[in-house]
């Protein structure tokens, strides 16, 4: 069939060009973002790209991800209908023309039932969002934002019966076989000629051509004003996706005339406005989000709409050279409110989610690297963090000499390189906090049992500086990381073993950026090296702590993939697996304390350590095992708050400690 | 106008330790730190700034090495920072050191009218809250120390009314212009220095008075004009307390027990 190849020529003609126009007028407004090389390593990111967006891995693990996965490959191989079939309104029949006669009905065949199949996937997700709605599709945020959802579906479904309506036709006028390889269109032929229209075939398959082509080139000059401009930009997000650790965020430069961190969206990188243009608001994030699902004003979700919305509004008048455009931290449309963003633990969950590998953490770093620095607007309780750090080198303000206090009890050599082969970095909590001490020394007469040659840096040891980067305070932290990297250098340490996943991540991952590469063990990780080699034996399984389950630290699991060490430790001490809370390993909740949390109080909503409590004593365990001294902390004041049982808190190299009693 | 903020560098007391043979400060390796009240006064100076638009100059006197002390006033925002320096000034007690201050106070009034000198209630190594006061006599300013809450700067009258913070009460305060204010913590809550001013007063100015700008008579400065002479530092024995019950596994007995204990030595108002 011939369409009027006029009408149409020019409706392609001027529907490329609307949408080529409206493509590069997103692409200018990404390109007002600040550089960033995201070109390195290209292997591994054409292997990102592959596992990610093609494979759908991440997409398919969420529910109903494998409807999703199922309407993308369709997806996929009806681009190449689609080609054909806009080619066709100048050149009818492209392919049964130019292609051999078997592969031309391999490809219909196809074609046929992989429209059948998106269709029925379609339907069932127009289905799921009217019935049975998963609740994080039920907040305000997506019920505001839902119509667009069914309009996008809409469209993908008339696509597929206007296909399958203008084969029918075709086969019904004997124009097309059907036979064996347009099964579906068969039907529909069948049904077509058998309906009350059946004499005018002609003008229904001409119709059906017309729907079909209109709702393609309206679909298509949809997406760059829609959610759905995903299927475009998705692919190479995933392509463009960070190869650090979430956390380590990009140094700061600290010299006069410079501004730090983001104030307006331009001060975004190109990758951060790329990422808001790629995402679907399909909500795991929010979902995942420990400081959403307590009621907080965050929403990771609503954060990267949010700097969509800024960057379309304020975008044009910053590509104008006009400066004074809104802050991304306010009231208002397109604004994250300040609440929102110190509410994030930066537990990484939500970059743990997203099926595209948008990076929604390290952004709101930013926001608050620039209300730390340019500003110095935070919640009060964070002044007295700030000054002890700087001070005392510690967040408590304890006087440093009171480091070494722990070690009155036991006999505990200073570091020194040539003599003592591991460095054991104590840690602020380690040496400070009440309760942590007593798992140093658990974990320093482990240390000692196994023959290790190791010791401390004593009064000399300081703050990693994690909270402070975390919090934004990036001034500071650069001072600190710059100190330790030159003590750590001078000491010639080149082993560390930390029992805080925070000064794990920061020493490993964060001083690298400080040109120190050390081998950076985590206690977990060590302990279990010990048990495994039997270079540590136990003189009895650990029987007395009852059940035991244990919570996966986010910084020592989803920023560092240490899952295993500490659960086989635990094993080897109690001789069984230790039970499983139900959300585990890297869709673990936070307990609450990361990101700088630990030192400012939770004014709004539930309490994230009760959440993560009340999961973890559901199973009545006899232990809750960690493996960092905020989930101890949270944890413990998380019971004493619930007053429930007699369950106890314990780090896993206490747990091995009680293994070596006699 | 223009507002003094008088800060001085302490050790981190919290830090210090005293010798137990020498009986003096062992100061080696500790850290100093602004003196903490007097955060609060440069604060006041600063938001009075904020509102008024008044020049605030921030001073100190003390050792070269005090400069550090001024360049986070700077940080903060004061607009110019003077460092009191001299070996003759060393060893003062609170009166030469009140002597050096309102001379340097007095100098800056010549050029352009001194109305208020803030300065914190004590310091928290010498712990004297001598040095405020001392200055106001010898600057014939008013003195209102232990202020918590500045009410109300009246410009055109030249009054300011204020709150003072006593044991059991508050007391509310007028008096004219110039005034010399010490202040306690309750005041207010220091500023954070914003990145962009702390690089940039690392290179501002701090000026350096020393005596030949001060001029002043070496009796009445420094060690030779102090008439205070400490004579011993020790720090007192504590009792120690003992440790009752059994929290862990009785937790509400144990609250009984504390609760009878501090009944018995009279110290619960019930």
């Amino acid at each position: 069939m011939i369409p009027n190849t006029t009408l149409f020529a020019s409706l392609l003609i001027a529907s490329v060009v609307l949408f080529t126009w409206n493509c590069y007028r997103r692409y200018a407004l990404v390109s007002i973002g600040q550089a960033e090389d995201r070109s390195q390593q290209l292997g591994r990111r054409f292997r990102d790209m592959f596992v990610y967006a093609l494979a759908q891995t991440r997409v398919v693990k969420g529910s109903f991800g494998i409807n999703h996965a199922f309407i993308f490959w369709s997806f996929l191989m009806l681009l190449v209908a689609n080609v054909e079939f806009l080619i066709s309104g100048f050149v009818p029949a492209l392919f049964s023309r130019f292609l051999p006669e078997s592969v031309h009905h391999v490809l219909l065949l196809v074609f046929d039932l992989v429209s059948l199949l998106a269709l029925v996937c379609v339907v069932l997700a127009v289905v799921r969002r009217l019935f049975f709605a998963p609740a994080y599709l039920e907040t305000s945020y997506s019920s505001a934002r839902s119509r667009e959802a069914f309009l996008i579906l809409s469209f993908i479904a008339v696509l597929m019966l206007a296909y399958f309506g203008l084969h029918g036709a075709q086969i019904a006028m004997g124009r097309e076989a059907a036979g064996f390889w347009l099964p579906v269109s068969g039907v529909f032929a069948k049904a077509l000629a058998a309906s009350p229209f059946n004499s005018s075939l002609e003008a229904m398959a001409a119709g059906f051509w017309w729907i079909h082509a209109l709702v393609l080139l309206a679909f298509m000059n949809y997406l760059p004003y829609s959610k759905h401009m995903h299927i475009l930009t998705a692919i190479p997000n995933c392509f463009f996706a960070s190869l650090e650790k979430p956390n380590t965020q990009p140094r700061e430069a600290f010299e006069r005339g410079n501004t730090y961190g983001v104030e307006s969206v331009k001060d975004f990188t190109w990758k951060d406005l790329f990422d808001s243009f790629s995402c679907t608001e399909c909500g795991r994030c929010q979902n995942a989000c420990p400081a959403h699902t307590t009621d907080k004003p965050l929403n990771p979700r609503q954060v990267i709409h949010d700097i969509k919305v800024n960057l379309l509004k304020n975008g044009p008048r910053l590509q104008a050279g006009d400066t004074s455009a809104e802050k991304m931290v306010g009231e208002g449309y397109g604004r994250i409110l300040p609440e929102a963003i110190w509410a994030c633990t930066t537990c990484g969950a939500c970059l743990q989610a997203c099926p595209v590998m948008i990076e929604h953490m390290p952004k709101i770093v930013k926001l608050r690297r620039h209300l730390v620095q340019m500003e110095a607007e935070f919640p009060e309780e964070l002044l007295n963090l700030f000054e002890n750090m700087e001070q005392r080198s510690n967040p408590w303000g304890i006087a440093p000499g009171e480091r070494t206090k722990w070690t009155s009890t036991m006999d505990v050599k200073t570091f020194e390189a040539g003599k003592t082969e591991y460095l054991l970095y104590v840690g602020c909590a380690g040496a400070f906090d009440s309760r942590q001490k007593h798992v140093t020394v658990a974990l320093a007469t482990i240390l000692d049992v196994a023959g290790v040659s190791w010791g401390i840096l004593g009064k000399e040891e300081k703050c990693c500086g994690d909270s402070l980067r975390r919090l934004g305070n990036e001034f500071v932290f650069d001072r600190m990381a710059k100190d330790n990297v030159a003590l750590l250098k001078e000491k010639g340490v080149t082993k560390i073993i930390t029992q805080c996943p925070h000064c794990f991540t920061t020493l490993k991952n964060d001083y690298r950026q400080y040109g120190l590469e050390l081998e950076v063990i985590h206690h977990s990780e060590f302990l279990q090296g010990l048990l495994s080699s039997g270079t540590l034996r136990l003189n009895r399984q650990v029987s007395d702590l009852g059940a035991l389950v244990f919570h996966d630290s986010c910084y020592l699991g989803r920023h560092n993939d240490v899952y295993e060490a500490p659960r086989l430790v635990l094993a080897a001490a109690t001789g069984s697996v230790p039970g499983e809370l139900e959300r585990n390993r890297d869709n673990s909740f936070c307990c609450g304390a990361g990101g700088g949390r630990m030192w400012m109080e939770e004014h709004e909503g539930s309490r994230i350590n009760l959440n993560r409590v009340k999961e973890a004593i559901s199973s009545k365990p006899g232990t809750i095992c960690v493996s960092c001294p905020y989930c101890l902390t949270m944890f413990e004041d998380g019971l004493k708050d619930l007053q429930v049982g007699n369950t106890k808190v314990r780090d896993i190299a206490e747990v091995v400690a009680e293994g070596m009693r006699p | 106008m223009l507002v003094v903020a008088c800060i001085k560098q302490v050790p981190d007391t919290t830090q210090v330790q005293i010798d137990p043979v020498t009986n003096t400060l062992v100061r080696e390796g500790i850290p100093f730190i602004v003196n903490p009240y007097d955060t609060h006064a440069l604060e006041e100076s600063l938001r009075l700034k904020d509102k008024f638009g008044f020049r605030v100059v921030a001073m100190s006197m003390g050792p070269p090495n005090a400069e550090a002390t001024l360049r986070k006033a700077m940080a903060a925002g004061v607009d110019e920072a003077i460092l009191l320096s001299d070996r003759v000034f060393g060893g003062a007690d609170t009166l030469a050191t009140s002597n050096v201050l309102s001379a340097a106070i007095t100098r800056l009034n010549k050029t352009e009218p001194v109305g208020i000198v803030f300065c914190g209630k004590q310091t928290i190594d010498g712990d004297t809250a001598q040095v405020g006061p001392g200055i106001a006599t010898r600057l014939g300013f008013t003195q209102l120390t232990l202020v918590d809450r500045i009410i109300n700067l009246d410009l055109s009258r030249k009054v300011i009314r204020v709150r003072r913070k006593l044991e059991g009460r508050h007391e509310i305060v007028e008096a004219p212009l110039p005034v010399m204010i010490t202040v306690v913590r309750e005041l207010n809550r220091p500023r954070y220095p914003k990145v962009p001013m702390r690089l940039e007063s690392a290179n501002s100015e701090v000026k350096v008075w020393n005596n030949e700008v001060l001029k002043l008579d070496v009796n009445k400065i420094g060690l030779k004009g102090s008439p205070t002479w400490v004579s011993r530092i020790f720090s007192p024995e504590r009792e120690k307390g003992e440790i009752i019950g059994d929290g862990i596994n009785d937790p509400v007995g144990t609250a009984h027990l504390l609760v009878d204990k501090l009944r018995s030595k009279d110290l619960l108002a019930l």
